[in-house]
């Protein structure tokens, strides 16, 4: 995973609550085996309208998305998040995420950042006014800067520390493999098995 | 202090707690399918690992399947490659996999109850949002992205955040008619498509008491609708029986120790959820949905509503947006809406007892002209015993398309899809703009008024079918 530490980057305001990963990316996407080139897939119905605010020109090249509130619900597609990353997305703001889109996001080095609906609302304002303006999402500090708005985001240590350095989970998890075979050792015999052995 | 059922399987899973670390939790059961699954075993090659626990793994074949021609090779190239690839995966790494074809082939979450491998108490994921079905064995149960199916495979764990716990208490006597479908559509309309993020929900209550397996699990599978990850029912008598005797229950002497400490998951009657809801039973009805997301529903006697009475403003967007995409005035009664498509199937909705549901309303009735009515299994299984019980005459009687098992029109990976501008009454479990085919509408409703609906040809409840059976021979 790409480490996180702090981006800086023209904003898109997305208006809409409750936006379900068939939007973010349509099942027909997933389809394919790997997890790249998902960019055109991204928000794809709603890009077929020439206004849709990715669509303008004064969006291009934007990386930070400003979202509505209960983003990422529905299905647990990762390519979701890979969707956002393809198409060139570092941060998504939004008042409430699904967890499992969170969780994605994590991951993946694609910083999901939850702000007060307030807050939100207020950058949405500020990036829709002045489509140049830029906002610093700053995971050091846990801080969202932007012109006249300054706030704090909550984030677990331990999902920032792995953020902040790139690690990845599964080489964390193997360093207490003696954990997980005393645990087997201890599982009963009634647990089901897929296969006999 | 007591603890609650989620709190016990919780506990009783922790490999390792750490100050200022995530648990790390075992888990008991990982289901595997075509479609999150393939980057995962390519993470698993990068790094030279293999499958830890293959006797805890097993995959099916569900989303990208066609349900007609299911002996011939599959049209869609892309599909194709998608199923080859879990083909080969499974093969180079020993995995258990039910292909296309195979008697134990179907939704995966279907798959797993049926064989016998979910069990009370223990944790079960799958790379796929509706895993929280398996909840209602008591079972914690939840979906998960492909960095962690990758995590689940090399490790047979998860470093996880303790959720919060939520009890839906649900009291009283569903009334004639009404079905788990329309118990948690409603549930969703009160708390919301957030309502449940952060939280495992607890439904809990004599009229949870009271339902079958198949209904708990209609119940479970769509807690995810409401923002939950996982959704759980202690396990009873009613669950120990539906598991007795399957493939993979436990036998003997394993047996009697599964059922005694089955039977300690239940919340303690001191232990304190964090939320609670409550719930009547009697004062609930047939429930459909009006909008594009499973929390914008109603009772199927109820009007469009008029966004202008909502009060949040971002409710009130959504709601202009929903009837916009939906094609709906609002004022208009849920009654009056025709539908061209009616899909009976699912991980919601694709248990046996759907299908006897849909096919009682049906026998000796019509599927209304100009209305597509398409039956799909939720497994080959399901499929075999419906056509012992010769449900699949009914259907086709009754001018209905008897398919093979799979997620079909839930989502429209295969070709079943609606068309642009279509609308469906379907008993899958989401509404989103675009889910069942691009720029398809849905209403989500349960099997036995998808099967009115489609003979009458409108949004309808059995009901209203007061005389339209058609005598046996006409």
């Amino acid at each position: 995973m790409e480490a996180f530490t702090t981006h800086t980057g023209r904003a898109v305001p997305l208006r809409r609550s409750n936006v379900d990963t068939d939007q973010i990316i349509p099942a027909h996407w997933l389809k394919k085996v790997t997890r790249d080139g998902f960019e055109d897939g991204l928000f794809e119905a709603w890009r077929k309208d020439e206004n849709f605010v990715l669509n303008r020109p004064e969006r291009q090249g934007a990386t930070v998305l400003v979202a509505g509130p209960d983003f990422g619900t529905g299905s647990s597609r990762e390519h979701a998040v890979w969707a956002l990353q393809n198409y060139g997305f570092k941060a998504v703001i939004s008042s409430r995420f699904a967890d499992i889109f969170r969780g994605n996001s994590l991951k993946n080095g694609l910083l999901t950042v939850v702000l007060d609906q307030k807050i939100v609302e207020a950058l949405q304002e500020l990036a829709e006014n002045d489509p140049q303006a830029e906002i610093t999402v700053d995971l050091e500090n846990r801080e969202v800067r932007a012109e006249g708005i300054t706030a704090s985001f909550e984030l677990d240590e331990n999902s920032r520390w792995r953020l902040l350095n790139g690690l990845d989970d599964i080489s964390i998890t193997l360093r207490n493999e003696d954990d997980i075979a005393a645990y087997e050792a201890k599982r009963p015999s009634y647990k089901p098995r897929t296969l006999q052995v | 202090m007591g603890r609650t059922l989620a709190e016990k399987v919780w506990d009783d899973h922790v490999v390792r707690r750490a100050e200022g670390e995530p648990d790390l939790l075992f888990i008991d059961l990982h289901l595997l399918h075509e479609v999150t699954s393939p980057q995962a075993f390519d993470g698993l090659r990068a790094n030279g690992r293999r499958v830890r626990r293959l006797d805890l793994t097993i995959a099916t074949e569900d989303h990208n399947t066609p349900t007609l021609d299911i002996d011939k090779p599959i049209a869609d190239p892309v599909s194709r490659v998608q199923l080859e690839t879990l083909r080969k995966n499974c093969a180079e790494f020993g995995v258990r996999l039910h292909p296309l074809g195979d008697v134990e082939q179907g939704v995966v979450h279907v798959v797993g109850p049926q064989l016998g491998l979910t069990q009370p108490g223990t944790t079960v994921v799958c790379g796929d949002s509706h895993t929280s079905t398996h909840g209602a064995f008591g079972a914690l149960a939840f979906g998960i992205g492909t960095s962690q199916v990758e995590h689940v495979l090399a490790t047979q764990t998860l470093p996880l955040a303790r959720p919060k716990t939520m009890a839906i208490t649900v009291d009283g006597e569903l009334p004639e008619g009404v079905t788990a479908k329309d118990l948690i559509l409603a549930i969703i309309a009160r708390i919301g498509t957030g309502g449940g993020q952060g939280y495992i929900l607890e439904y809990r209550g004599s009229a949870i008491e009271k339902l079958s397996m198949e209904a708990r699990m209609t119940i479970c599978n769509m807690s995810i609708e409401a923002g939950a990850r996982a959704g759980m029912i202690a396990p009873d008598e009613t669950t120990f029986a539906y598991l007795k005797g399957r493939a993979h229950a436990p036998e003997g002497e394993d047996w009697d120790a599964a059922v005694a400490y089955w039977k300690t998951l239940r919340t303690d009657d001191d232990a304190v959820f964090d939320a609670e809801v409550h719930i009547d039973a009697a004062a609930l009805s047939p429930f459909v949905t009006w909008g594009t997301n499973p929390g914008q529903g109603a009772p199927l006697s109820a009007d469009v509503p008029d966004p202008a009475s909502y009060e949040d403003a971002s409710e009130r967007l959504a709601a202009e947006k929903a009837l916009e995409y939906m094609g709906l005035e609002a004022g208009q009664p849920l009654r009056s809406i025709k539908v061209d498509t009616v899909f009976v199937g699912s991980c919601t909705n694709g248990r046996i007892e759907d299908l006897r549901a849909a096919a009682d309303i049906l026998k000796d009735r019509k599927v209304a002209d100009g209305v597509r009515m398409l039956v799909v299994p939720g497994s080959a299984r399901v499929g075999l015993q419906a056509v012992s019980e010769g449900l699949d005459v009914v259907f086709k009687d009754a001018g209905a398309e008897w398919r093979h098992a799979g997620c079909s029109m839930c989502l429209g990976m295969n070709p079943d899809q609606l068309a642009p501008g279509e609308r469906s009454a379907s008993t899958s479990n989401r509404n989103f703009e675009g889910r069942q085919g691009k720029g398809g509408r849905t209403h989500l409703v349960s099997p036995q008024v998808a099967a009115a609906t489609a003979v009458l040809g409108h949004l309808a409840s059995p009901a209203d079918l007061s005389d339209a059976r058609t005598p046996a021979g006409v």
